[in-house]
């Protein structure tokens, strides 16, 4: 067993893991954070993305244990109380999901673009999402959702 | 076909401070012992059961300094822990070693980039390796470490087989060192996929090119995905040395090109398709770049 600190969502935990757990496994099981989805556990999905330090990664290719002293968001982490953060409130607004299955992952995507890049074009909104499938959207209102969101968000 | 267990298997993890301690542990659990970078190739692996469980895993990204981008008189340096995203996004590398970046570019989905380190791509010496061929353009060489010493191996050399490198099991890849490139010198990179993003390659074709006045002064090409490992071609490079530029004899290097692949055929690609798309790919990269 491997003691780790953890920062999800600003909130602190302590954790006692076996080596092989993975970050997405210690979320979903462990923090009882069931928005962060496993599709394929490979890495090529993007169903399993949250920001570690800020940055996207697959939480199924990293172990829990790399992971000790990061801080984590996952898509639980971005509302305030009731009101969902404006990128959740643009895929509601424009129709950005059917099923949801890949939604907190495209979510967390365009979370990590947004705040690096808050005025991408249409092709590096596709770029961003390049590790992210959908089976259902045809990915068009996915899109246009990102774009509405970082209009809402006036280029913050 | 192989099995995928959602579980990893079971292995112990263990996370040095030093480079010193990395080397001691693996030279004290030698065979028994996998580093791990940014762990794309390898979680992967390991969850499909292609790869046995190694007794230890190493984490060197607890170790500082290693993911330093350094360029100075003697060139670039490339830390052990540099990944893809930090050479996608480094100015320095976009102006000075652009081929390499355009791999980079080419390479997996933002999520891989900002784990995946080029030394673990070259590590792990798929066939398919995108940084390999602009690598190999670039002359890069490999210091590798062991509690033993250090060595200084060519890209050329490291690569031995599908899979397989020229790293012996107690050592590690230290830093990817790149000379100066010739001032007017221009690289091309390109990556034949089905899909735009997310996708190995099916041929990858690396193409560095010093023009002058349409002369060819020099010119280094090589191949990925269409041997058993990574290759140089230099019986087409050889075509166009000192030549002047014209399109047969570009026709005749990319037919050379080709000639000195050895694709196979898989699920992703016949070798008669690599073979021509090497044609199509070298031809295309050498104009590209003239026009640079
Ligand atoms: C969805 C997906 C898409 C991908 N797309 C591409 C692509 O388009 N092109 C491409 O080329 N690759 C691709 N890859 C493969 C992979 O991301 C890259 O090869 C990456 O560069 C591996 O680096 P890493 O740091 O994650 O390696 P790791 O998995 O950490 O290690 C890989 C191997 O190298 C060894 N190793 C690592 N560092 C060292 C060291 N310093 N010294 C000695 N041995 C070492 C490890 O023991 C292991 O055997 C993809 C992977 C995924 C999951
Ligand atoms: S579950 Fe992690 S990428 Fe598919
Ligand atoms: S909404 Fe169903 S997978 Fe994207």
């Amino acid at each position: 067993m491997k003691e780790i600190n953890l920062t999800v969502n600003n909130q602190p935990y302590r954790l006692s893991v076996p080596p092989r757990r993975t970050l997405l496994e210690v979320i979903r099981e462990d923090l009882g954070l069931t928005g962060t989805k496993e599709g394929c556990g490979l890495g090529e999905c993007g169903a399993c993305t949250v920001l570690m330090d800020g940055q996207a990664i697959n939480s199924c290719l990293v172990l829990a244990a790399e992971a000790d002293g990061k801080q984590i968001t996952t898509v639980e982490g971005l509302a305030s109380g009731d009101k969902l953060h404006p990128i959740q409130q643009a895929f509601v607004d424009h129709g950005g999901l059917q099923c949801g299955f890949c939604t907190p992952g495209m979510i967390m995507s365009a979370k990590a673009l947004l705040d690096k890049n808050p005025t991408p074009t249409e092709e590096e909104i596709k770029q961003g999402i390049t590790g992210n499938l959908c089976r259902c959207t045809g990915y068009t209102k996915i899109i246009e959702s990102i774009k509405a969101a970082a209009e809402n968000m006036g280029g913050k | 076909m192989t099995t995928f267990y959602r579980r990893l298997p079971k292995f112990n993890y263990l996370a040095p401070d030093t480079l010193d301690e990395a080397l001691s542990l693996l030279s004290r659990y030698k065979g028994k012992a996998m580093v791990i970078a940014g762990g794309t190739d390898i979680i992967p692996r390991l969850k499909r059961r292609e790869i046995g469980a190694p007794e230890h895993v190493i984490d060197l990204k607890g170790i500082p300094g290693l993911d330093n981008i350094k360029y100075d008189v003697s060139g670039l340096s490339l830390g052990t822990l540099v990944t893809i995203g930090a050479v996608e996004t480094s100015a320095i590398i976009g102006e000075k070693f652009s081929v390499l970046a355009q791999a980079a570019q080419s390479m997996a989905s933002p999520q891989v980039r900002n784990r995946g380190t080029i030394a673990g791509n070259i590590c792990n010496a798929v066939p398919s390796a995108d940084s390999a061929p602009p690598l190999l353009t670039l002359g890069a060489k490999l210091k590798l470490v062991s509690q033993k010493g250090e060595r200084t191996v060519g890209i050329e050399d490291f690569f031995t087989g599908p899979g397989q490198t020229a790293l012996a099991d107690d050592e590690i890849l230290q830093e990817i060192q790149i000379p100066h490139p010739p001032p007017n010198s221009q690289g091309i990179y390109l990556k034949l996929t089905p899909r735009r993003a997310m996708d190995l390659a099916i041929v990858g074709v690396a193409a560095v090119v010093i023009p002058q006045d349409g002369v060819c002064q020099d010119i280094r090409i090589a191949l990925g995905a269409v041997a058993p490992t990574p290759i140089r071609v230099r019986k087409a490079e050889a075509v166009l040395k000192g030549q002047k530029f014209d399109d047969a004899l570009i026709e005749k290097a990319a037919k050379t090109a080709a000639g000195q692949s050895r694709p196979i055929d898989d699920h992703r690609a016949s070798a008669d398709y690599r073979r021509d798309m090497v044609e199509v790919l070298v031809k295309r990269a050498i104009k590209q770049a003239i026009r640079r």
